[in-house]
């Protein structure tokens, strides 16, 4: 009988149980409390939402956008931008010289810039540091941000062995010498790249090789950095917190004490979050909610232009695709405007060409424009006649609602101006990845966003062979442009010129549809300044203030 | 008994390592590698990262490697999150979401036994259609739109709820519990219910009741045990199907647990991940399949051996 | 002759134990109510193409979202489509996946459940822990590799949820049937000497209805949710074609600003979800030989 007794007895204990806590729990969270805003405006404390956890930071292992946020709080490299103009301003070097036609490059560290542990950040430093970031083993998936420099490529591709051959030498405890193949105008950008960032070798050495991934010298315990904050908890998946550092040479202008990264991977509940003040910052803004944001005064919603291009790539190989006839067809059918209008709630501009505009002075040209009438009848001189005798095509992309919203825009509007059979297909990230890599489709989505500012970022893709071009385009005389004209230039007008040129015959040939330029979208808690919109989505934590007794819209509370 | 336990226990050695092994081959003939990205790797780079995980070496010699570590309890380093190893990972979000699971299971129990168990008292009434109907509901809403709702009405509307976190501010488990555990609360109540009224019709609940034993004291000593058989049998696979289904409810909640990882590794080809999350899941399965295994048969014999003492 | 009579008599008693079934199921008012609307949505979903009052795919990017209105009795999606219509073709893909892969489920797992569980010993040992097997790998890659391997076909679709959904009908079987063997008449039965198939069949399987036609009606909500899940992720249907569970989870982002997305496919899968469990009660009801015979 005491099994009865037990099954009896047992549910009502534990029911009783749990009504006495889920009623503790239900009081103690009436209680409310301050929110995080408001605490964090007090204790200089911002609360950032940071999109998805890190992969790890050690900035020559990780790749990604919300390792970039820890990495450059907790680094510095030897130049930074600045948020608002992007222009490079000092780092760990106080001032950088020319020499040689620009050829070389002499940086003079700040005898200040000192690690986390006490340390000074010295010239050999950087060199262990880019030879980590260099080395074969290592794995370095951005090593390529190293390439300018005079035999880097050739010593990651393990063609010469001695790094002492590659060009970056310590002349001295503050001065660090850089050789480049050729003058390299964005070179000084690429110091803000964690890639090339220095670590500090001694703590590396006591958890492994140099070249070993996967040490804990990135651990709270362990982990020696040269930023203005230095790490203090990071919890998988739950939270990283970053406090400032003392040691840091420009201690005096970092204005947070402290700074949570959440790993907000949910766009619904980090909007949720900042209406809730639980995030003075989120990383970007659910689409449907903008307009409604955009209505209110003193909005928090602030948008800019990205340095990225959102385009469909054509396998120029495969019919009915490589007629070039049916690529402009396409191209000329879809109205750009409307789909940035409707789909896309204004938060983004229509793309005619693969370079955004304004990339540091340089505007791409406008072959074309939204016009059915000439795309029909381009259609009907490839042979397709009202889509009469056509194939059917497909639009590969990877499964993400944005994708699929845009997708299925398009697809519509290529049916119903050309009257042709438009079917969408999409894959899971990997299977994508797969398939584009390998160039087996005849339409993928695919988004470029740019490394450093500059044209060359966007048109040395389509040289031919190149890793990210996966249409199949090849044209010497592009290749000639690119690789050996424009670097050869002796002004930034001529060198706009050649890129203009290159991508008149890129959108001459259409091997990609693009279809618009991104934009940054996020949502600021009014308390927040110096947080500056930029092409880049730059932010530099050390320029960020709290005001506190600022609060939220009206409209959303 | 202690022969059946000690039987299935044995047989669960077989299982897991054919769940493993299958994987594991599963896993590698899915088209993209974990090191693919949208910006290509060069392939210099690419060798080196392959090598570093052992991944340039042949499939069975792959295979074999990582069976002499998972012997020794190495699970290996994590792929995505360099730094980490499975082992690490498992053991941060496991106690995350092993609570977070047996919150909603008991108050999937609570709601869903109690549930079944009224309505079946007086079937095809108003005690039988109202908490069926709202028991329903809980089927009706998958955890991706319960969970934003819950959140919308009590964390924004009322704002009595935390809407966010585990174990940061008092009461932020609530709403989690709640929507994971909802729809197991219909299966249960449903379960419970036909369970209940097949045994209510059986012989021996007559006689009991024909002996003058109030019907709340026939209810819980001699029915439940027997009408529960289904939510037991079901209880197994389900507890197992929280850990893993906890996936929407973590990533809604922003909750460290394992679900997200769970899930996040198939998509990321975190193949250490991928087999980490599986073995120990698999444990899991095997075993609470094994629990209530255990406790249907223990349930079971006493059943027959009341059956024929009531009859008597 | 004498067994000619035998197999008349059992044909007559089966047929009037479907009869009876019958004409209980029909006193039960929620039972038809709930039938009668299953029969309903699945005259719509069949005649959908002729029925809809829009084409599914034709967009209106200009008009975008918009509340129910005389044009659009239930409104508009972000791209103008009439949510009716979205509606109406949603219902196919979802009652077809509902009952097809329920089906599946149904007709593996009672099987293997029923065998497991009446044969007992080393079958039993073999055949659960192969579901064990089974309910321990992966999903995900499961079907992002069945999806790779075959191509994107919708019936794949279906048999790869019924392929997992099987396996907890099979466990619930199992633990019935086992629950029954012991009982008097399953014994009497044996020692009459009815070969196993017929105890099965005549015997158990009667008897283990109730759960079953319960779980049922469980199945085929959480494989129209499975499916949506799945779609979600990319790795069911392909826009433009939609499904209820699609419908939901779209309209669950956007439930602050454009309500109406979310509450009518809510709707319409509540209203069959509740039929369905209504009209599986009265069955159970209906069909439970021993509540009869009082």
């Amino acid at each position: 009988m005491a099994s009865a007794a037990l099954l009896a007895i047992t549910p009502h204990r534990i029911g009783a149980y749990v009504t006495f806590w889920l009623l503790l729990l239900l009081l103690a969270g009436c209680g409310g409390g301050e929110s995080n805003v408001v605490t964090g405006n007090r204790d200089g404390v911002l609360h950032y939402g940071n999109g998805a956890e890190p992969q790890g930071l050690d900035p020559h292992v990780v790749t990604g956008v919300p390792e970039n946020h820890i990495i450059r709080a907790l680094f510095e490299g030897l130049a930074v931008k600045n948020p608002i103009t992007l222009e490079p301003e000092p780092g760990v070097a106080e001032r950088w010289e020319f020499s040689d036609e620009g050829r070389v490059i002499t940086f003079h560290l700040n005898p200040d810039a000192k690690w986390s542990n006490g340390d000074q950040v010295t010239a050999g430093d950087y060199v262990w540091s880019w030879n980590r970031a260099l080395h074969p083993m290592t794995g370095n998936e951005y090593s390529y941000m190293l390439f300018p420099v005079v035999n880097a490529e050739a010593y990651l591709k393990g063609q010469i062995t001695d790094f002492s051959e590659v060009g970056v030498k310590a002349l001295d405890d503050t001065t660090l010498e850089v050789t480049l193949n050729a003058p390299t105008p964005y070179f000084i950008q690429l110091m803000d790249h964690y890639s090339t960032f220095a670590v500090h070798p001694e703590t590396l050495l006591q958890f492994g090789e140099m070249t070993d991934r996967y040490t804990p010298w990135t651990r709270v315990a362990n982990i020696v950095s040269n930023g203005a904050f230095k790490l203090t908890e990071w919890s998988l998946n739950r939270r990283i917190i970053v406090e400032k550092s003392d040691l840091y040479w420009d201690r005096d202008n970092v204005s947070l004490n402290k700074v949570v990264f959440y790993p907000t991977e949910n766009v619904v509940s980090e909007e949720r979050m900042f209406r809730a003040e639980q995030l003075h910052y989120t990383q970007v803004a659910p689409l449907d909610k903008i307009p409604a944001y955009r209505e209110m005064p003193d909005s928090p919603y602030v948008q800019a232009p990205y340095l990225g291009t959102y385009y469909y790539l054509i396998n120029t190989q495969r019919p009915p695709v490589d007629d070039v006839r049916v690529r402009k067809a396409l191209s000329m059918a879809v109205d750009r405007d409307k789909l940035v209008r409707t789909v896309l709630q204004e938060t983004a501009v229509p793309a005619y060409s693969i370079t955004p505009p304004d990339t540091l002075g340089y505007y791409p040209p406008k072959l074309f424009d939204y016009d059915p009438e000439q795309a029909r009848a381009l259609l009907a001189e490839a042979g397709y006649p009202n889509g009469e005798g056509w194939p059917g095509i497909e639009i590969l992309y990877n499964t993400q609602e944005a994708h699929r919203k845009i997708a299925v825009a398009i697809q519509q509007m290529w049916k119903s101006e050309l009257g042709i059979d438009v079917t969408i297909s999409n894959q899971e990230w990997k299977v994508y990845l797969d398939a584009v890599s390998q160039i087996d489709f005849q339409v993928a989505r695919r988004g470029w966003i740019g490394d450093y500012v500059d044209a060359n970022n966007f048109l040395d893709m389509f040289i031919t062979g190149g890793g990210n071009n996966n249409t199949h385009f090849a044209d010497p005389v592009y290749d000639d442009l690119i690789l050996y004209k424009a670097p050869k230039a002796a002004t930034r007008e001529e060198r706009y010129a050649l890129f203009t040129e290159a991508e008149t015959m890129l959108m001459e040939q259409m091997p990609i549809i693009p279809l618009y330029t991104y934009t940054s979208k996020h949502l600021i808690h009014p308390s927040v300044e110096g947080m500056y919109a930029n092409l880049m989505d730059s932010l530099n934590l050390k320029y960020v203030k709290l005001i506190p007794g600022r609060s939220l819209p009206e409209e959303l509370r | 008994m202690l022969r059946f336990i000690l039987m299935r226990v044995l047989q669960a050695l077989p299982v897991i390592f054919v769940v493993i092994t299958a994987t594991f081959f599963l896993v590698r003939s899915a088209p993209g590698g974990p090191f693919d990205q949208e910006k290509v790797v060069i392939p210099e780079v690419k060798k080196a990262l392959e090598a570093q995980y052992r991944l340039d070496l042949p499939l069975h010699e792959q295979y074999f490697a990582y069976l002499g570590d998972l012997a020794q309890g190495d699970l290996g380093p994590s792929f995505k999150y360099p730094g980490r190893s499975v082992n690490e990972i498992l053991f941060s979000g496991l106690p995350v979401t092993a609570e977070l699971g047996l919150y909603a299971l008991m108050i999937a129990l609570i709601i869903g036994v109690t549930a079944g168990v009224v309505a079946s008292l007086r079937p095809n009434t108003a005690q039988d259609y109202v908490p069926m109907s709202l028991a329903m509901i809980g089927i009706c809403m998958p955890s991706f739109l319960l969970g934003p709702l819950l959140v919308l009405v009590f964390g924004i509307w009322l704002d009595w709820l935390p809407i966010t976190g585990w174990g940061d501010i008092p009461g932020d488990k609530i709403l989690p519990a709640l929507t994971l555990g909802s729809a197991y609360a219909a299966y249960i109540a449903r379960l419970s219910r036909a369970g209940m009224l097949e045994i209510l019709s059986q012989d021996y609940i007559r006689t009991a009741r024909a002996k003058g034993l109030p019907e709340w004291r026939v209810v819980t000593q001699h029915a439940l045990r027997g009408g529960l058989i289904p939510v037991i049998a079901f209880l197994g696979p389900a507890f197992a199907g929280l850990l893993a289904g906890s996936f929407v409810v973590e990533t809604i909640f922003q909750i460290p647990g394992l679900g997200r990882f769970y899930v996040q590794a198939a998509f990321n080809r975190d193949y250490t991940m991928i087999l980490g999350t599986t073995v120990f899941l698999s444990s899991l399965i095997v075993f609470f399949n094994l629990v209530s295994d255990i406790i249907a048969a223990w349930l079971n014999p006493r059943l027959r051996h009341q059956l024929s003492g009531g009859g008597s | 002759m004498n067994t000619a009579t035998q197999v008349f008599d059992d044909a007559e008693k089966g047929s009037s134990l479907w009869h009876d079934a019958w004409l209980r199921l029909r006193k039960n008012k929620l039972a038809v109510f709930g039938g009668g609307v299953l029969l309903f949505m699945v005259v719509v979903a069949l005649l959908t193409p002729w029925l809809a009052p829009y084409s599914y795919e034709a967009q209106n990017l200009d008009l975008g979202a918009t509340p129910p209105s005389a044009a659009h009795w239930l409104g508009t999606d972000i791209f103008g489509r009439d949510l009716l219509t979205q509606i109406m073709y949603g219902g196919r893909i979802s009652l077809a996946v509902g009952f097809i892969a329920t089906a599946v489920a149904l007709l593996i797992g009672v099987t293997w459940g029923a065998i497991a569980g009446y044969v007992g010993g080393r079958v039993d040992a073999v055949m659960m822990r192969l579901v064990d097997i089974l309910y321990a790998l992966p999903f995900m890659i499961f079907i992002v590799l069945l999806m790779v391997v075959f191509g994107r076909n919708i019936l794949l679709l279906f048999l790869a949820i019924g392929a997992v959904e099987w396996l907890t009908m099979a466990r619930i079987m199992r633990s019935q049937v086992q629950s029954l063997r012991q009982q008097e008449f399953v014994e009497a039965a044996v020692s009459v000497g009815l070969s196993p198939a017929a105890i099965i069949r005549k015997h158990v399987v009667p008897n283990a209805l109730g759960p079953i036609i319960v779980y049922t009606t469980l199945t085929i909500p959480s494989v129209m949710l499975l499916e949506a899940f799945l779609s979600f992720l990319g790795l069911g249907i392909q826009p433009p074609a939609t499904s209820w569970g699609l419908l939901i989870s779209y309209g669950a982002e956007t439930m602050e600003e454009y309500p109406w997305l979310l509450i009518f496919p809510g709707c319409a899968l509540t209203l069959t979800l509740f039929s369905l469990n209504f009209l599986g009660d009265g069955l159970r009801d209906a069909l439970d030989v021993r509540g009869s015979k009082d």
